[in-house]
């Protein structure tokens, strides 16, 4: 079996991640962006993972632990994002340039 | 690399001596001592309860029991041996110091260490509440030092050195109050007047250095008892510049006239100069040399002898009219000093010696006394004084016992030393010279049976009431008195003349005459002398005339005018030496000074400037402070430009980061 297809596929979904990331104004949309991106980057692991035959199976190990901390990620991202639409009223990414100098 | 040796010669004269052992090699301790102590009471003195007293007091203290133990070795078994410490060399010049302990070294050690124990106990009650106590205290341990540095020195150099530190600490001790002019001018005085004769001392000891090759003062009296041409040579000039310097500090006429300038420092420091420490340096520099000027420059004793009569009475005479009782004592010291020069003049080492050793102790106890009595009528003058006999007894009782010794009536001290001096111009055959130094005798019985009456009889002319000083001012006159009772018991010819034995324990033999028993001529003449000024004194003072009329009776207005005038050598000072050179030579110097010097200066003053406006404007301000201007505000401009980037926008972030990595890529791809 060859690997290319599921490689083409993570590339599409890392490619929508970046895409969703760059250009969708709703913060909520921007964090699943980077969710799509890590399930590409997970898509890999495994893939590689099974080409390459490894017996200790340390791609999906990693994969395992990539969606752990993808879950916390969101979890606080979510609460941040919760927090700021509490205090401004909208969750438009646009808004949020407290950084600006 | 320190290397101790000693050397010791085999003796001529005195018949047995030891080396003294561990107790002489460690008498550098006595003389570095009063160092540390000065340096301690300066740091840490204030911060004691008695203001670094203690430690002046601990040290002395030291010294007079090392130097007693000294001292009992010295009578028991006799004691002569040097240490040198060699610190470096320069070519054949080796640069030494180290001490000496021999007989005469012991006696100044002795002298010093009691005069000044005595002196700093009575000085922490007379120096009371007075402005700078510790460094007073300071002061007098380093003039202590300094006087040991000086008769414990094995060779020429430490001596010069020992020399010139008394020097300073006089000046600083005379001008203790210095906030008064005259008191200033008085340590001045003292100072340049002893510069002078310096010169001649640093001369002589040039000459005899280059003459001998060595500094050491041992090698130097061997070279000049076994004829060493090239010493012999230079003898009778070295021995001359070596009484020059002699002179100036042990108070010579025509040198002499700062000592009674002296009289400004506080009393204990004239006790101390005149008794144990300044003043006996020149008779020691003398006794010391001995044997060279026996030996080589007896011609230069000639010059000695005469200074020192001319010295005796010249003094004498001016001790007569003197008003202030400390002035009297001075003069009374000069004189004093006259005859212990004039006995090494006429070849009496001992009898030299022997005049220091109870002169020390009772013209400490004199000082003292006057002290007492300043300190109680709160004035120096005589017409201020007077009945002080009820008020004061303990002071009055041990003025009268050093007024005996000092006029020389059996059996006190200064009986037997003016005797043995006497006896020595007598059997020298310096007839005219033994007449005057009779005279000298009656003369200082006069001056201080007039100075007692004036103190002490007749009725209080001052202000306030006195009372007796403090037992610790009291309790140090009491044992000086013991001293001066008892001091001159110890050379009694034909009976005890143990003295002659310590002094004489030298590694240099002396070869001198030693009256095997009195000489009964000088004796009565000595004594009827003295006699006859005490009853003259007591008689025009106390009977003729009352104490009040003070010097009524007996002023012959034209020689009391050149006496009180102290033979208008300071006026010729004044007007031939000191005011010509303020009016010519400084004249000259300020001119050069002006034009030459000042105006250099000036110039270098504006050419400075000049250079360091140019230097300001164009180097510092155009370049250094214009380029940190420049680059500070092109970073500020910078930073306006830069900043527009940091939107805030996080989305805008990743634009840029991603367009990062795809131009990366890219190059890598093209690249490789």
């Amino acid at each position: 079996m060859s690997v290319q297809p599921f490689l083409i596929a993570a590339a599409g979904l890392f490619s929508i991640g970046i895409y969703g990331i760059l250009v969708r104004r709703n913060v909520v949309m921007v964090l699943l962006s980077i969710e799509l991106i890590l399930n590409a980057v997970n898509i890999n692991f495994v893939v590689f993972n099974a080409m390459l035959g490894d017996a200790l199976l340390q791609g999906q190990i990693f994969t395992i632990f990539i969606i752990t901390i993808a879950a916390a990620e969101v979890g606080i991202g979510l609460a941040i994002v919760l927090m700021l639409f509490r205090n401004r009223k909208t969750a438009n990414i646009d808004e949020f340039d407290l950084l600006k100098w | 690399m320190v290397n101790i040796n000693s050397i010791s010669f085999l003796a001529e004269g005195k018949a047995t001596y030891t080396d003294g052992g561990a107790v002489a090699e460690y008498t550098w301790l006595i003389v570095v001592l009063p160092f540390l102590a000065a340096l301690l009471i300066t740091f840490f003195g204030k911060f004691l309860p008695l203001k670094g007293a203690e430690i002046a007091l601990a040290t002395i203290g030291f010294i007079f029991t090392f130097s007693s133990y000294l001292l009992y070795l010295n009578i028991t078994e006799g004691v002569a041996s040097e240490f040198f410490i060699n610190v470096g060399s320069i070519g054949s010049f080796d640069l030494e110091f180290g001490w000496v302990v021999d007989g005469l070294s012991i006696m100044m050690y002795f002298v010093v260490g009691t005069v000044a124990s005595l002196v700093f106990i009575y000085a922490t009650n007379y120096m009371q509440g007075e402005v700078r106590y510790t460094f007073f205290f300071t002061s007098l341990t380093l003039f202590a030092g300094s006087m040991l540095v000086l008769v414990s020195s094995p060779t020429l150099l430490q001596l010069l050195i020992g020399w010139e530190l008394v020097g300073v600490c006089s000046y600083l001790l005379i001008g203790h109050y210095w906030e008064k002019k005259e008191n200033s001018s008085a340590a001045m005085k003292a100072f340049i007047t002893n510069k002078i004769a310096d010169v001649g001392l640093m001369i002589g000891i040039i000459v005899l250095a280059l003459s001998t090759g060595t500094m050491r003062i041992s090698e130097i009296l061997y070279q000049s008892t076994h004829d060493y041409q090239s010493l012999k040579s230079v003898a009778y000039l070295a021995g001359v510049l070596l009484f020059i310097g002699a002179m100036g500090k042990s108070a010579q006429f025509p040198l002499h006239v700062w000592l009674p300038d002296a009289m400004a420092g506080p009393t204990p420091v004239s006790a101390l100069m005149h008794a144990a420490t300044m003043v006996t340096a020149g008779v020691y520099l003398l006794a010391r040399m001995f044997p060279f000027y026996q030996g080589m420059a007896s011609q230069a004793l000639d010059v000695v002898l005469l200074f020192g009569v001319i010295t005796l009475f010249a003094a004498g005479l001016i001790a007569i009219v003197q008003d202030d009782l400390k002035k009297v004592l001075a003069y009374s010291t000069v004189s004093q000093l006259g005859y212990m020069v004039a006995a090494i003049g006429s070849g009496a080492y001992t009898a030299a010696l022997f005049h220091l050793w109870t002169h020390a102790f009772f013209k400490a106890l004199l000082f003292l006394g006057a002290g007492s009595v300043i300190h109680a009528v709160h004035s120096n003058s005589m017409k201020e004084m007077g009945g002080l006999r009820k008020e004061m007894p303990r002071t009055y009782t041990t003025f009268i016992l050093g007024t005996i010794a000092l006029a020389g009536l059996p059996p006190l001290a200064g009986f037997f030393s003016k005797d043995e001096i006497l006896a020595s111009l007598n059997h020298g055959g310096y007839s005219a010279y033994f007449a005057i130094a009779v005279a000298g005798a009656f003369i200082t019985a006069f001056y201080m049976t007039r100075a007692v009456v004036l103190t002490f009889f007749g009725d209080y002319r001052g202000n306030g009431h006195p009372h007796e000083s403090d037992s610790m001012m009291t309790t140090p006159l009491i044992v000086l008195a013991g001293f001066a009772i008892t001091a001159g018991w110890v050379n009694i010819p034909g009976i005890y003349t143990g003295f002659t034995d310590w002094v004489t324990t030298r590694k240099n033999p002396i070869v001198e005459y030693h009256p095997e028993s009195f000489d009964y001529f000088a004796l009565s003449s000595g004594l009827l002398a003295g006699l006859a000024g005490i009853g003259l004194a007591y008689y025009v003072y106390q009977v003729l005339g009352k104490p009040e009329d003070g010097d009524e009776k007996i002023k012959v207005e034209p020689v009391w005018n050149i006496l009180e005038n102290k033979y208008y050598l300071d006026d010729f000072y004044f007007k031939y030496i000191i005011n010509p050179t303020k009016s010519t030579l400084s004249n000259i110097v300020d001119r050069f000074n002006t034009n030459i010097l000042d105006r250099a200066v000036n110039m270098f003053g504006t050419a400075a400037t000049f250079l360091g406006n140019i230097v300001y404007e164009k180097f510092d301000q155009g370049g250094i402070d214009k380029a940190l201007n420049v680059s500070s505000s092109s970073t500020d401009a910078l930073g306006a430009r830069v900043k527009l980037l940091q939107t805030g926008k996080a989305q805008q972030y990743i634009m840029y980061f991603l367009s990062g990595v795809i131009v990366i890529s890219l190059l890598i791809l093209l690249v490789l």
